[in-house]
């Protein structure tokens, strides 16, 4: 038996194994031992993470599914629910970027749609390294067009993402995709097998041998041999996943379904584990039947294929008529593998020879690894020296706004069908966030996803603290109530101290401000070992946020492009000189400084006042003030209109002797610019004053130019149209098309 | 007029043009599965945009080969309104009901973008009510919308008027740059010569209610409206 065991290629520690047939009570087999190990694997099992993730606060009243089903459910009222989710799909897309990021997307959705959810919307937040390279460039490309093809075909627009360029994640790129799905309330569904006797069906692409270990793969670190395990990773298909989600949809509407599960990572083993293990039955199924790709599969290639577009059905008997003819009407192959039962173990045969029987809980209840965490100390050191203030400072507009991180993203945004479903009222960069209405109702949902790396790898607690305040400000100045999350953590090696004290701290961070604001997380993703073995380099701590809001009246939804001449521009929030991590000392070079501080009580302030003067109908634009700092805010809301402004630094509420640099480019928290009529001026100020949030009047909606004046005095001017060339040509220039 | 919407595996607008039908025109509009079409029993069919097939091979050559479009046929042999939009366009082409054929766009990308289209003549029933050289908002969103056809068919194109729209600029003028995708004399959308089929890559459906329109308006349910005659 030993001998077998060392046949099979497996991740598992020693104790690991020890712990295993300790539990089983005899050596579990070949293909037991493999079962074992994806689920086991830090992807499947969260072993290092679990323990980490208890702290986040999960509930609310309006959540319906938290953590721990394929995705988090929030109600948003007369019966309407939610359901959205983020993972990640770095590894694949740094072997394969087209297929990678094209089976990431795939994946998502499944995670929707075994809800009963439709999805409307794709979400995606991607990071390369230096856009100069050649290998960032081909990433970046084909992960684009992995997106967009995959996306598209399956009809659900892809509304709103992030890209950034850092050196961090030249290897490791990080591909992470949202799906956002609509549902009704008391027509969920939930992936849990709790009927014995109940029929198991094998729905979608057959089953080949692709992706098989994919998983294991995703919980290693990239090495020089990485590209061997390109078999690990998935390919594809958008026509059969379309195919998927009209019939999955349509069978469950036969009311006879009593539960539906993806197939992801960890494939038929994953998802007939944890439908088991969550309604304690077990499963009896016959793997001959399973509808396959290619000849000759064996039962350890069975189970663990990860081969995409699978869903699992589990019916009562008697109901086979009505839900298989809508399978056969879609023609989407389908297969009878088993059933349900009452054993509480995963039996499964081949050729009616039982090769498996384990228990579901050994495979979904793993041990739990234990991680040490050591602070960096490097990286908090604090510089006492500032660089040398710019002589020009329409050339520093220029430059920042052609950054690739703050340029615009229309050549990505146009490869996405960003309209089909009639419900993206606000186009990409339109606004802070994407706003999809629900229709047939007066309301509409806001989505954001979002991230500062930079901040983050500064210090993980303040940078992922922000990066909630931000996505919540963002949805917020879309004319929305900020009403749950849900994350997707990219980290280096857990196994290392230092990784896993990052971890730990973001989740600190994270857990701080969603009790400060009242927010849920009704879900996320974590990936570790996104750090190359060469280098040994990890990439910059990131958990991007996937924040939701609730616009109750359409009326309320808000752009950020500027309206109309005259109008007063209003900064909220203090800006202090914390540069540390911005876009402005990344564009000059300089490390080090002060990341923002991210501080519940101000947020919440200035998150209320805008919404309140949202809702009042002061408000003709809102945009968050991040990113690039005061100026870039201001000049995004001007290209966009169209229309050009001036504004005087003097008015701008701050902290004593502040330089005109630290003004301008500072990215303090808790920021907002909004434009208002001259009549409701003092109403907006008067409401920030109320909640104890500064705010000033900085100056005026103009007609084309972009004017920047210290006390009355001129410091620059440019024209807003030589900014939008600078804004628009970057990307197009850096990576072609 | 009674309208099938017909749902091919792989259409992804039929939902939306359903509902642009139903509840903002209100036409009488059914949504049909593409095996269980029949034609006698609509006065209007339309080919919703999508990837029918998942555009393997070619956009529109699998679904041209369904058999609801020997229904669709029969429609346009007795007179009644076929249009087709994107996918449905370049079903339209594959099944020879309009001539020419739609490429991959010149920049080789997948393109979603509000453009401007320019009606080339009302002597259609689909745009008699708009007017001549009015100048419509619509989004675009596909990879293979560029139009060709061989100098002979483009001539013939142009003598029996069947070019219903082209891309025009911000004046309304055709101009290489409000080009798109590259089409041949900026073609946007054209109709057949008994004028009773039409083929369009822009999407009227995207552009049928001001809340989602950029600029407000809804210009594509000035195309639609014929069907609720």
């Amino acid at each position: 038996m030993l001998e077998s065991i060392l046949k099979v290629n497996v991740n598992l520690t020693a104790e690991e194994i020890a712990e295993a047939k300790r539990r089983l009570g005899r050596e579990p087999n070949e293909i037991e031992l493999g079962m074992i190990d994806v689920m086991w694997s830090e992807h499947c099992s969260y072993k290092s993470s679990k323990k980490v993730l208890e702290i986040l606060p999960k509930s609310g009243r309006r959540v319906v599914v938290g953590p721990g089903y394929d995705s988090g459910v929030v109600d948003i009222g007369d019966g309407d629910v939610i359901a959205f989710k983020v993972e990640s799909h770095n590894h694949p897309s740094a072997i394969d970027p087209y297929n990678g990021s094209a089976t990431g997307v795939g994946g998502i959705i499944r995670d929707i749609l075994c809800m009963n959810c439709r999805p409307i919307a794709l979400l995606d937040s991607l990071r390369f390294g230096n856009p100069q390279s050649a290998h960032a460039k081909w990433l970046f490309n084909n992960v684009v067009k992995g997106i967009a093809d995959y996306g598209n075909r399956t009809g659900i627009p892809t509304v709103a993402g992030e890209v950034e360029f850092d050196e961090s994640f030249e290897i490791n790129c990080l591909v992470n995709v949202a799906c956002v799905g609509l549902g009704r309330i008391n027509e969920l569904i939930l992936a849990r097998m709790d009927n014995p006797g109940d029929i198991i069906i094998l729905v979608g692409g057959d089953t080949g041998r692709d992706g098989i270990h994919g998983v294991t793969f995703a919980s290693k670190t990239i090495r020089e041999d990485s590209e061997l395990e390109r078999p690990a990773v998935q390919v594809g298909n958008p026509f059969i996943k379309k195919l998927v989600i009209e019939a999955t949809l349509e069978a469950i509407r036969t009311g006879k379904v009593t539960a539906v599960k993806d197939l992801g990572g960890g494939g038929l083993t994953c998802a007939l584990s944890e439908m088991s293990s969550k309604g304690g039955t077990g499963v009896d199924v016959e793997l001959t039947n399973i509808h396959v790709r290619e000849e000759g599969m064996t039962p350890y290639e069975l189970l663990l294929s990860e081969s995409q577009e699978r869903m699992i059905f589990t019916i009562p008997p008697g109901s086979q008529d009505e839900v298989l003819g809508v399978f056969r009407k879609w023609e989407v192959p389908y297969s009878i593998i088993g059933k349900v039962t009452d054993t509480g173990r995963i039996v499964a045969k081949y050729r009616g020879k039982i090769v498996v029987d384990i228990p579901s809980k050994l495979l979904t209840e793993p041990p739990i690894a234990k991680r040490r965490a050591r602070k960096i100390s490097i990286i908090t050191k604090k510089r006492a020296s500032k660089p040398p203030i710019p002589m020009d400072f329409s050339k520093v507009m220029h430059h920042i706004l052609s950054s690739p991180n703050i340029a615009d993203m229309h050549p990505v945004y146009r490869q996405y069908d960003h309209e089909v479903g009639l419900r993206t009222i606000l186009k990409p960069g339109d606004a802070d966030a994407a706003v999809l209405r629900i229709i047939g109702k007066n309301k509409a949902v806001a989505v954001k996803i979002d991230c500062n790396s930079l901040h983050c790898h500064l210090d993980p607690y303040t940078g992922h603290a922000a990066a909630v305040a931000e996505a919540a400000r963002n949805v917020t100045a879309t004319g929305a109530e900020p009403i749950a999350i849900t994350d997707c953590c990219n980290f280096g090696n857990p196994e290392k101290p230092e990784v896993y004290w990052q971890f730990k701290e973001a989740i600190r961070g994270i857990t701080y401000m969603l009790k400060g604001l009242g927010l849920p997380c009704v879900g996320g993703n974590v990936s570790f070992y996104n750090e190359d073995e060469e280098s040994g380099r990890a990439v910059k701590p990131t958990t991007t946020i996937v924040m939701l809001g609730l616009i109750e009246r359409l009326s309320l939804v808000t752009s950020m492009a500027l309206k109309e001449v005259g109008e007063s521009i209003i900064l909220l929030g203090k800006t202090y000189p914390e540069l540390g991590g911005s876009e402005y000392y990344r564009l000059i070079g300089f490390g080090g400084g002060k990341v923002p501080k991210a501080v519940a009580s101000r947020e919440r302030a200035s998150i209320k006042t805008v919404a309140e003067a949202i809702r009042r109908g002061y408000v003709t634009a809102a945009h968050d003030c991040s990113k690039g700092g005061l100026a870039v805010s201001l000049a995004e809301m001007a290209i966009k209109g169209g229309l050009g402004l001036k504004v005087d630094l003097a008015y701008v509420p701050h902290t004593f002797s502040m330089r005109i640099d630290e003004i301008l480019f500072s990215e303090s928290s808790a920021r907002f610019i909004v434009t208002t009529s001259e009549v409701n001026t003092p109403k907006i100020l008067s409401l920030a004053r109320r909640r104890g949030v500064p705010a000033s009047k900085i100056g005026e909606v103009s007609p084309s130019n972009y004017t920047v004046a210290m006390n009355g005095k001129i410091l620059f001017e440019c024209s807003v149209e030589s900014l939008r060339e600078s804004w628009q040509d970057a990307i197009p220039r850096l990576i072609g098309g | 007029m009674k309208t099938a919407v017909i749902q091919f595996p792989g259409s992804n607008c039929d939902l939306d043009i359903l509902h642009v039908l139903k509840n903002v025109l209100h036409v009488e509009a059914e949504l049909v599965w593409h095996r269980d079409f029949k034609d006698s029993e609509f006065e209007a069919a339309i080919l919703p945009g999508g990837f029918s097939y998942g555009d393997y091979l070619r956009a529109g050559i699998i679904a041209a080969h369904s058999p609801a479009m020997k229904h669709i046929k029969e429609m346009v042999r007795e007179g009644k309104l076929v249009i087709g939009i994107c996918n449905g366009f370049q079903i339209l082409v594959e099944s020879e009901l309009l001539p020419g054929a739609l490429l991959m766009n010149k920049s080789t990308c997948f393109i979603c973008k509000w453009v401007k289209v320019r009606v080339e003549t009302d002597e259609t029933l689909f745009t008699r009510h708009i007017g001549r050289k009015s100048v419509l908002n619509m989004p675009i969103a596909h990879a293979e919308g560029r139009y060709v056809n061989d100098p002979e068919g483009l001539k013939e194109l142009h003598e029996n008027d069947q070019v219903v729209f082209r891309y025009v600029n911000s004046r309304g003028e055709v101009s290489e740059d409000s080009n798109p995708n590259g089409s041949m004399d900026s073609i946007a959308g054209i109709c057949n010569i008994e004028r009773n089929v039409l083929g369009l890559m822009p999407h009227p459906e995207r552009a049928s209610e001001p809340v989602l329109s950029p600029f407000s308006d809804s210009d594509g349910l000035k195309l639609l409206s014929i069907l609720k005659s």
